[in-house]
């Protein structure tokens, strides 16, 4: 995973060695130019001026308490939404997965057929269906606290994330041993205690990482609200700023150096995880490493 | 459904509006993903660093936040263009990071093993790289890239939704918004042209996996 430069080229001699150094000088200066370039476009439109920065950080002025109150709020709804959205996708997911899994051949054409139709759906279009259709055709959810566009910004994300989880709790229970499965229905288990009590349990353990993954993309998803309807996620408070402001390029630098803070410490979380399993597998050590090393390249067709 | 009937010629102008955005990030995209790629997989530290650094930024910023720093961002510092040019260039930036990744892990899942007996056998790096390493290369990168390909066909709806207008979303909310149609029926037909394009683009990879996929 790490040693991807061994596959390329062997250890480098002094020849090569000079060529890389040449190499490194030539590709300092070539990005140094290019920042130059955007610094120097940057100062020339005054964009650096305390105006435009200042309520953004410089606790003193006068709008910096305001901003930053809306920032917070709009980090709080996103958890909020991401949070209900992946909770709901991962029971109606799992539900998914195990009416497939367990279902007969026939029985799960139209599952499979329900599963590929939500999967082939871009999210903004299903966020559109929570929202606005199910609005429209008199599905009144702001009897739920926090209200109607909460509900359909959870139930859009979640129609489009609990097919991408039951695909990943599919291939978690995929993954395990047959023996597994054989052993527990030998020990008296109906099919369905084997799936509660055995598989699932073992599957969930393996998928961990896979999941913290997807809750990235639920979280970077819920911005989509901001194009359909009023919810005070991150995005929309910092829309709500620019407009006041008139300083895009400083508070959608703010906004996007947030979402890459909170979602660059979830995807290392899921690597810590991953890592911790693979090594807390004692047997069979290097077969699971490759095996996860699959999953790390491409968590299950997430998309986004 | 009769909504969508009696426009259908809105939507098929839309569906071919959406077509030719997606064409233009996939160009983009690909070419923009390989090069960040090669960046990261370069013995030459500096770029490599500005590979990691391209990737966890883009990778980590939903593609809203990124269109709405080129459509609005751009402009401040004198550079402007239809919303159609900024659209694309958000999806391409957004979509780039992800190609690099499948290409990257494309490369790295070719055992080290291939490339030391391709020296061993006394091939030059040039000839390892073009008959030994690359062909495994991209075999496994076709499933990966494909997921990726096909998730950037979604995200252009996201493109629509930001404004660019005369596709299949912002056909949509014209219909619903300005002369009054009903949401359900309306966004129906807009859920149906998505799935014309996404799924055959599934079945199409599927097809392509099964033909590529080596046993290992």
């Amino acid at each position: 995973m790490s040693r991807q430069e061994s596959v390329l080229y062997d250890a480098q001699g002094p020849k090569a060695r000079r060529r890389t150094l040449i190499g490194t000088g030539v590709a300092v200066l070539v990005l140094l130019g290019l920042a130059y370039l955007v610094v120097q476009r940057l100062a020339e439109r005054d964009q650096f001026s305390m105006e435009l920065w200042g309520p953004l950080i410089n606790p003193g002025n006068e709008s910096f308490e305001a901003v930053w109150r809306l920032i917070g709020e709009g980090i709080r709804n996103t958890l909020i939404a991401a949070a209900l959205a992946m909770t709901l996708s991962i029971v109606l997911g799992t539900v998914i997965a195990v009416a497939r899994l367990s279902l007969g051949r026939i029985g799960r054409i139209p599952l499979i057929g329900f599963v590929e139709v939500f999967r082939g759906l871009p999210v903004v279009v299903l966020v559109y269906f929570g929202v606005r259709v199910l609005d429209d055709v008199g599905v009144d959810l702001s009897g739920l606290p926090g209200g109607q566009v909460l509900w359909g910004l959870v139930l859009g994300l979640t129609a489009y994330n609990m097919v991408v989880f039951a695909e990943i709790v599919r291939a978690g229970v995929a993954s395990l041993p047959k023996g597994q499965r054989e052993a527990a229905l030998a020990t008296g288990l109906t099919p369905g205690q084997t799936m509660r009590i055995v598989l699932l349990p073992q599957a969930f353990r393996t998928m961990l990482p896979a999941i913290i993954s997807q809750l990235v993309v639920v979280l970077k998803d819920t911005s989509l609200v901001t194009f359909i309807a009023n919810y005070d996620e991150l995005l929309s408070q910092g829309e709500s700023i620019r407009r006041n402001l008139d300083n895009p390029i400083q508070t959608f630098t703010v906004i996007a150096l947030l979402y890459i803070a909170i979602n660059y410490a979830l995807g290392r979380l899921a690597q810590y995880v991953e890592r911790r399993q693979s090594r807390a597998r004692t047997t069979g050590g290097e077969a699971e490493a490759e095996a996860t090393d699959g999953i790390e390249g491409a968590p299950v067709r997430t998309g986004s | 459904m009769s909504p969508v009937f009696e426009n259908f010629g809105a939507f098929v102008d839309g569906f071919l509006t959406s077509l030719s955005i997606i064409l233009w990030a996939l160009v983009g995209s690909l070419v923009l993903g390989i090069v960040i790629a090669a960046c990261r997989v370069s013995p030459i530290p500096p770029l490599r660093a500005f590979g990691t650094f391209w990737v966890t930024t883009f990778r980590n910023t939903p593609l809203t936040v990124v269109l709405f720093f080129c459509a609005f961002g751009l402009p401040e510092i004198g550079i402007n263009n239809s919303f159609f040019f900024f659209g694309v260039l958000g999806l391409v930036l957004y979509t780039s990071a992800f190609v690099c990744e499948a290409v990257r892990s494309g490369i790295n899942s070719v055992p080290a093993g291939q490339a030391e007996a391709a020296r061993s056998v006394g091939l030059n790096f040039t000839q390892g790289l073009r008959y030994v390493v690359l062909p495994q290369a991209l075999r496994t990168v076709v499933p990966p890239l494909g997921s990726v390909v096909i998730a950037m066909f979604k995200n252009s709806a996201v493109v629509g939704a930001f404004g660019v207008g005369g596709e299949l979303w912002g056909t949509g909310l014209t219909l619903t918004s300005a002369r009054g149609f009903e949401t359900l029926p309306i966004f129906t037909g807009v859920a149906i042209g998505y799935l014309c394009i996404t799924l055959p683009a599934g079945a199409l990879l599927q097809v392509l996996e099964r033909k590529v996929a080596i046993a290992r």
